[in-house]
């Protein structure tokens, strides 16, 4: 049994991170009343004049709003199906291989593109994806038009889909990795012995052994449906492809801290806040219910 | 392990292995486009005639970098950053995670903060408040702002909390016997027993400084102050609209200093390249370990 006066070493442990915490991720709520307020930067929060809801009213009335709402759940929708399809599939593919060499290299040049920031991956997808770019060259090579990439509001969310899905999946299939390797392997055996195919195997015991992870993973993806990547999009859009590219995110720090509007964004952005913290809270409680996982 | 050889077996492996190959290639091939295009000659490069090797191979633009003040005056904040970031939140959440590892028994108040850091990792004020606080805290133009603008990394904590509550409390209560107190506990027992998910985090916190562009475009006011990120996504990545015509656009190619800004790119990227493959083993352990338990 740990000793009673131990608490307050323990307290005092926690001193540095409660102040941070109280500085940096708590006391930003009170700038919330900015959604309620007539906010003059001027006189500061507590003495611009209450409006009540006028600014959720005026966000409502906005048309923006449908698009960016629209824009956000489409991307977000898009990204969530492929991030937890493409690291599966991936991760059942290098299952299959039994050599550790090749393995381990292909797994080290995959997890890659996780670690490179949006600006660079942007910066590395313009020169791809510009007009004389490799892309645009294969493309007129095999007889069709060039392609003006980031000027093209049709073409801009699949740009945004894909790249997040070829900077993420390796990372993302390391869980899968992680479970592929704690299936009992005896069952294999036992199964081989049986006369199971490597197909059969892989259909009959290995898929249905990582069902349950795959599960849990887009239960708890489903929290996320409003966050569609706001480094991302931020790096590669521009106005001529606001209309499908446009999101929740992007539209804040537009409003708020470009065109100063800042009760207004404050409103959208709390929203948001609220909307994501009770589908997150759902998720979660979906995936306790269903599959014993906790955070804490 | 019995192995058998039939040909649709031996088709379905050739298939995979080539897939596999072909998967990975398109995850190194642009950083291998990018220092290609960075060694090219600048005429050659906007020609679009670089594909897979440099043309007119030239170290011009690493010439140029060598000479460009703005540049290491960037790259020398994001280094400053990344140590005082990393410094700080290491030793900030490991003090944070031993005391939440506790029962509430053994420490009263451990349900009431561990809700608060769940709750302040789930909500968030938005972009707004946010910028009105570092505003009113005076971290405008500060590098204090780069480092604790981003708040108490409170998924880190519950990462640490955990593996400390699945360590053996035997360890701790025999350094009990012996006379050790809550902090020699901390920093001789356990932290030591903690390395694999401390590098974990410390992975995850350097790769985070290193690469954050955003909070430093809005808290500098003069570009001479951007981090690394910030300063390549100002002269490289920046799409301005007022030349998003088309003729332009076909023309910006030849009008950019392409074969520069692919050489800055590359090396803001090296740093990252060099490091990341000797620290997998310990991010993998630590991402599982802190996820999902398969």
């Amino acid at each position: 049994m740990l000793n009673k006066s131990f608490a307050k070493h323990y307290c005092l442990m926690l001193l540095p991170g409660l102040i941070w915490l109280f500085f940096f991720n708590l006391f930003p709520m009170y700038g919330i009343l900015t959604a309620f307020k007539d906010f003059n930067p001027g006189i500061g929060i507590l003495k611009s004049p209450w409006i009540g809801w006028e600014n959720f009213q005026y966000m409502f009335e906005l048309n923006d709003s449908k698009i960016i709402f629209r824009n956000t759940v489409a991307i977000a929708f898009a990204k969530m199906v492929g991030n937890l399809i493409v690291p599966l599939v991936f991760a059942l593919m290098l299952n299959e291989v039994k050599n550790r060499m090749f393995s381990r290299t292909v797994q080290t040049a995959v997890y890659l593109p996780h670690f490179l920031s949006w600006v660079i991956v942007a910066g590395m997808m313009l020169d791809i994806f510009s007009y004389s770019g490799p892309v645009n060259q294969v493309l007129s090579g095999m007889g069709f038009e060039r392609i003006l990439f980031f000027a093209d509001a049709q073409m801009f969310p699949f740009l945004v889909v894909g790249s997040d899905i070829w900077k993420e999946f390796g990372f993302n299939a390391i869980i899968f990795f992680a479970a592929l390797t704690s299936i009992n392997p005896e069952m294999y055996e036992a199964a081989a012995i049986d006369g199971a195919s490597q197909w059969k195997r892989l259909t009959r015991i290995t898929i249905p052994s990582i069902m349950p992870v795959t599960v849990l993973l887009a239960t708890l993806s489903l929290g996320n449906i409003l966050n569609a990547g706001f480094d991302q999009i931020f790096n590669l859009y521009s106005p001529m492809v606001y209309s499908t590219g446009d999101i929740i995110d992007t539209w804040v720090y537009r409003a708020g801290l470009i065109d100063m509007q800042y009760g207004l964004a404050t409103a959208v952005g709390l929203l948001k806040s609220v909307v994501g913290l009770c589908l997150i809270t759902v998720s979660y409680s979906l995936a306790y219910r269903f599959a014993n996982y906790r955070i804490f | 392990m019995i192995s058998e050889r039939s040909a649709f077996t031996r088709l379905f492996n050739g298939i995979n292995l080539i897939l596999l190959v072909a998967i990975m290639l398109l995850c190194l091939l642009p950083v291998w486009y990018t220092l290609s295009i960075s060694l090219s000659d600048k005429a050659a490069a906007s020609a679009g005639q670089v594909f897979l090797w440099p043309k007119g191979l030239t170290f011009g633009s690493y010439n140029k970098i060598i000479h460009d003040d703005q540049f290491f005056t960037s790259f020398f904040i994001s280094v400053q950053r990344v140590v005082y970031g990393a410094g700080i939140s290491f030793i900030v959440v490991l003090l944070m995670a031993y005391p939440l590892s506790k029962t509430s028994k053994e420490f009263k108040p451990r349900n009431v903060i561990m809700w608060t850091l769940v709750f302040a990792m789930l909500f968030n004020g938005g972009l707004v408040p946010w910028y009105l606080t570092m505003k009113s805290l005076g971290l405008i133009n500060s590098i204090w702002g780069l480092v604790l603008g981003g708040g108490l990394p409170v998924f880190n904590v519950i990462l640490v909390m955990n593996y400390f509550r699945n360590m053996p409390k035997e360890l701790e209560e025999s350094a009990l016997m012996d006379g050790a107190g809550p902090w020699r506990i901390l920093f001789s027992i356990c932290l030591p027993l903690a390395m694999p998910v401390m590098a974990t985090i410390l992975v995850f916190t350097i790769v985070y400084h290193w690469n954050e562009f955003f909070q430093a475009l809005v808290l500098m006011n003069k570009s001479e102050k951007y981090p690394l990120q910030s300063y390549i996504r100002q002269v490289a990545v920046i799409i301005d609209p007022t030349k998003m015509d088309e003729e332009t656009v076909k023309n910006m190619s030849g009008l950019s200093n392409q074969t520069l800004n692919a050489a800055k790119i590359f090396i803001s990227m090296l740093p990252l390249l060099i490091v990341y493959p000797f620290l997998q083993k310990y991010f993998v352990k630590g991402i599982t370990l802190g996820s999902v338990k398969g």
